[in-house]
C-alpha cells in the first residue's frame, strides 16, 4: 500500500464544439483541462481552488470518472481507471465518492432520506432491508441529523441540513476518497462551519481523503492540508496549505491572494492589492505560452512564447512561472518584477497600490 | 470618514417594518429596524439569508409586490394593525410602516409619481444579478438612454453622449462602440460595470448595491468594489452595500449594521464593529467564518438554524442559539441601545456591558482583530 491514493497525470480533457446538424463535425473544442498532474495521498485534504471557467470541476468529475478524459492517466490505489467500462467501475465507485454544491439540486425531491441514503447500499446489494436501515440510522446520527428524521422528504430540511444528508450518503458505503465540489458555497457562513466542522470531524474519525474544491480561498485554507490552484484548465501551483498562503510563488495565486477581501479592517484597508484588469480569456483560444501573460504584472516576452511547466520552488512547493515571486507580501512595483519599467507596469497590470 | 456625525443624516430610518401575506400566514419579514445614512457615507448591511437586509432596501423604495398603506394610529401598535390589514386586504400581499427620512421626505408616504422621480435620480439600485436586472432584449445603449431622459431635459444626442462617458466612467473599453452592444455580449464583470453607469448616469446622492460582488469571481469582485469606491469618492455618492460578506464591509464600509431574522443585532462604526464586537449573534458570525489571514484550528460555530420569520421565538429572536442567554432574554425583546464606552456603537442584547466586552476580547485577541500584520 503505498501513500498515494489518487494520482492524476497529465490529464487533458478537451469538450469538442460540433457544427452542423448532418454532417457534425468539430470545429473547436474547449480545452477544460489541460496537461494537470497531482497527486492525493491517504488521509490528506487537497484543496482546488480557481475562478470559474479554471477547470476545477472538470477535474472533479474526470477524478470521479463521471468524465473520461481525452488524454492521461487517472489511477486511484494503484489502479488505473482512466477508460474502464461502467461495468469495470463498479468497484471503484464504492470507493469514491461525491458531494456536490447544490443541496437542493442534489437531492431527488420525491424521494424519502431513508431511500436517499440507502440507496447506495441497494445499488452495491450491501445488507438485507433491516441492516440497511440500520446503517442509514446511524449515518444520520453521525453527521448530526436526528435518525428519526429517516422518513422526511428533502424539503422538510434546511439547506445545511441538506447538505449533511449529502454527507452521510457520500459516507454510506465506507469510501476511502471524497471529492466534495464547492460543498459549503451555497450556505450561510454559520451554516458552513457547521458543515466544515462536521466534515473534519468525520475525516478524523474514518481517515478520510477529501479532494475540496472551492472558489473561497479562505475555505480551502482552513480544511486543507496541500492546495493547487488552477487557472485556465492548468495548475499554475500547488503546495502545502500553510506554505501557500504564507508565501505564494505564482503572481496569479498572489493576485487572488491580494483580492480576497479580510474581515478585520485592520489588516484589510490599505494593504497592497494587485486589482488584475481583464476577464479571464476564452478557454477555446487560450493564450499562447503562459496562459496568465496577458493579465500577469510580470510577464515579460518569454512569457508569451514559451509554457513555463510547474516545477518544484522549494521542497513541496511547485509553481508554474519563470518569475516567480520572491517574497510576500510585496508593493505593487515588487510585484511588477525588479527589472521592469513603470509604464509597462500600468499598461500591463493597472497595478494598484491602496 | 467617522468624523461628521452631526451632520444631518441624509436617510434616516426608523422603527421600519414590513409584513408579507403568504399562504402559511404573514411573514414579519423587517420588524422594527431603524438606522441612518450620512451624506457620502458608505453603510456596509450584513446578515445571512433571510435577515431582511434586502428586504428594507425593497421597502424604503417601495418595490415590495402588493404594497398596501395603513395611516398611524398611536392607539394600536403598528405590528398588529399591519397583520390586520394584511388578513382583511384581498389586493395587497406586503405593507410596511415607520419612516424612511430621504432628506426628511417619508418615503413610505411619497406618492407614486414621487417615488418614481426619485429613483434612478437621487436613489439608485444595483443588484446581484446584472444579467437580470439589464432588458437582454435592448442594447445596455438605449437602457441608459431611458434612463437619463427620464430624469432630465436632455436630447437623445446628448442623452447618447452622456451614455458614453458613463461607460467610459466605469472603464468599458471602445464605450463608443460597445454602447450598442447588448447584455449577453458582456461578461458578468463587465455588465455589473454598465449597471453601475446606469445607476450613477444621474448622479445620485444615494447608491444602494445589493450583493453587488456576489456573483462574480474573486479577482472581478476586487475590481468592482475599487470601482464603487473611486466613484464614490469622486461623486460624494452615500452607498448602502448589503452583502453577506463581513470582509467586503470590513474593507468598505464606514458603518456596519449587523442583522439577524428581521431585526438589527448590532450598528456601529467599522473598526469599532470589530474591535469591540457587542452581540453574541456578531461573535458567532466573526467565530464561523474560515480566515485567509489566520490559521484556525476549528471554527466556533453558531447551533442551529435561523429562526423561521413566520413564527419567530418570543423575546430575542437570537435566544434559541445563544449561548448567553438567561431568563429575560426569553421575556422581552431587546432594542439596539448605546454601549456605554461608545454612544456610536449600538447592541441589542441583555447582557451586562463588562460581560460582552470580556467575551469580545476574547474573541478579538484570538482572531486578531486589533492586529495590524498577520
Amino acid at each position: 500500500m503505498t501513500d498515494v491514493l489518487l494520482e492524476v497525470e497529465n490529464v487533458t480533457k478537451h469538450f469538442p464544439i460540433t457544427e452542423g446538424i448532418v454532417f457534425r463535425h468539430e470545429v473547436a473544442s474547449v480545452k477544460a483541462l489541460d496537461g494537470v498532474s497531482l497527486q492525493v495521498r491517504r488521509g490528506e485534504t487537497l484543496g482546488i481552488v480557481g475562478e470559474s471557467g479554471c477547470g476545477k470541476s472538470t477535474l472533479a468529475r474526470v477524478i470521479m470518472r463521471l468524465l473520461e478524459p481525452t488524454g492521461g492517466t487517472v489511477r486511484f490505489d494503484g489502479r488505473d481507471i482512466t477508460h474502464l467500462s461502467e461495468q469495470g467501475l463498479r468497484p471503484v465507485r464504492r470507493e469514491l465518492q461525491m458531494i456536490f454544491q447544490d443541496p437542493y439540486a442534489s437531492l431527488n425531491p420525491r424521494k424519502r432520506v431513508g431511500f436517499i441514503v440507502s440507496e447506495p447500499l441497494e445499488v452495491h446489494r450491501i445488507g438485507t432491508e433491516a441492516e440497511r436501515k440500520r446503517r442509514v440510522q446511524d449515518l444520520l446520527e453521525v453527521v448530526g441529523l436526528n435518525p428519526e428524521h429517516y422518513n422526511r422528504f428533502p424539503h422538510e430540511f434546511s439547506g445545511g441540513q441538506r447538505q449533511r444528508i449529502g454527507v452521510a450518503r457520500a459516507l454510506a458505503l465506507n469510501p476511502k476518497l471524497i471529492v466534495a465540489d464547492e460543498p459549503v458555497s451555497a450556505l450561510d457562513v454559520s451554516v458552513q462551519a457547521q458543515i466544515l466542522n462536521l466534515l473534519k470531524d468525520l475525516q478524523a474519525e474514518f481517515g478520510l481523503t477529501y479532494v475540496f474544491i472551492a472558489h473561497d480561498l479562505s475555505v480551502v485554507r482552513h480544511i486543507s492540508d496541500r492546495v493547487a490552484v488552477m487557472y485556465l484548465g492548468k495548475l499554475v501551483e500547488l503546495s502545502g496549505s500553510r506554505d501557500l498562503y504564507a508565501a505564494p510563488r505564482h503572481p496569479y495565486t498572489g493576485s487572488l491572494l491580494s483580492a480576497v477581501p479580510i474581515a478585520n479592517p485592520r489588516r484589510g484597508r490599505g494593504r497592497s492589492s494587485f486589482v488584475l484588469t481583464g476577464d479571464v480569456p476564452n478557454p477555446i483560444n487560450p493564450p499562447s505560452g503562459c496562459r496568465f501573460h496577458p493579465r500577469c504584472p510580470r510577464a515579460r516576452d518569454t512569457c508569451a512564447l514559451t509554457e513555463p511547466p510547474l516545477e518544484s520552488l522549494s521542497a513541496g512547493h511547485d509553481a508554474a512561472c519563470f518569475f516567480p515571486l520572491e517574497k510576500w507580501p510585496l508593493t505593487a512595483a515588487e510585484m511588477a518584477g525588479a527589472g521592469r519599467a513603470p509604464d509597462t507596469v500600468e499598461a500591463g497590470a493597472g497595478a494598484v497600490a491602496s | 470618514m467617522t468624523a461628521d456625525v452631526h451632520e444631518a443624516p441624509l436617510l434616516d430610518v426608523r422603527d421600519l417594518r414590513t409584513y408579507f401575506k403568504t399562504d402559511d400566514g404573514i411573514v414579519k419579514a423587517v420588524d422594527g429596524v431603524s438606522f441612518t445614512v450620512r451624506p457620502g457615507q458608505t453603510l456596509g448591511v450584513v446578515g445571512e439569508s433571510g435577515s431582511g437586509k434586502s428586504v428594507t432596501m425593497m421597502s424604503i423604495l417601495n418595490l415590495n409586490p402588493n404594497p398596501g398603506r395603513i395611516g398611524h394610529d398611536p392607539a394600536l401598535p403598528p405590528g398588529p394593525r399591519m397583520e390586520a390589514f394584511l388578513h382583511g386586504s384581498k389586493k395587497h400581499t406586503s405593507i410596511s410602516t415607520g419612516q424612511a427620512l430621504f432628506r426628511g421626505e417619508n418615503l413610505l408616504e411619497a406618492s407614486k409619481r414621487r417615488l418614481r422621480a426619485l429613483r434612478g435620480s437621487e436613489i439608485s439600485m444595483i443588484f446581484q444579478d446584472p444579467m437580470t436586472s439589464l432588458n437582454p432584449v435592448l442594447s445596455v445603449g438605449s437602457q441608459l438612454v431611458e434612463a437619463v431622459m427620464l430624469h432630465r431635459d436632455v436630447t437623445q444626442r446628448e442623452a447618447r453622449e452622456l451614455a458614453i462617458a458613463g461607460l467610459q466612467e466605469v472603464g468599458i473599453p471602445r464605450a463608443e462602440r460597445r454602447i450598442d452592444d447588448y447584455p449577453h455580449q458582456f461578461s458578468g464583470g463587465m455588465r455589473q460595470r454598465v449597471m453601475i453607469a446606469m445607476a450613477l448616469i444621474n448622479d445620485p446622492a444615494l447608491l444602494i448595491a445589493d450583493e453587488p460582488t456576489t456573483a462574480l469571481d474573486v479577482t472581478t469582485q476586487a475590481q468592482i468594489l475599487d470601482l464603487i469606491r473611486e466613484l464614490q469618492a469622486e461623486h460624494g455618492t452615500a452607498v448602502i452595500l448589503i452583502t453577506h460578506d463581513l470582509g467586503v464591509v470590513a474593507e468598505t464600509a464606514d458603518d456596519i449594521v449587523v442583522m439577524y431574522a428581521a431585526r438589527i443585532a448590532e450598528h456601529a462604526p467599522v473598526f469599532s464593529l470589530f474591535e469591540h464586537p457587542m452581540h453574541p449573534y456578531t461573535w458567532g458570525l466573526l467565530g464561523s467564518l474560515p480566515r485567509l489571514d489566520v490559521e484556525l484550528e476549528r471554527l466556533t460555530q453558531i447551533r442551529g438554524q435561523p429562526p423561521s420569520l413566520l413564527r419567530p421565538p418570543a423575546g430575542c429572536r437570537f435566544r434559541p442559539r445563544c449561548r448567553f442567554a438567561f431568563d429575560r432574554c426569553r421575556a422581552e425583546l431587546p432594542e439596539a441601545t448605546p454601549a456605554g464606552f461608545d454612544p456610536g456603537h449600538l447592541d441589542a442584547c441583555f447582557l451586562a456591558e463588562a460581560r460582552k466586552l470580556e467575551e469580545s476580547a476574547r474573541i478579538v485577541a484570538e482572531l486578531g482583530l486589533a492586529e495590524e500584520a498577520a
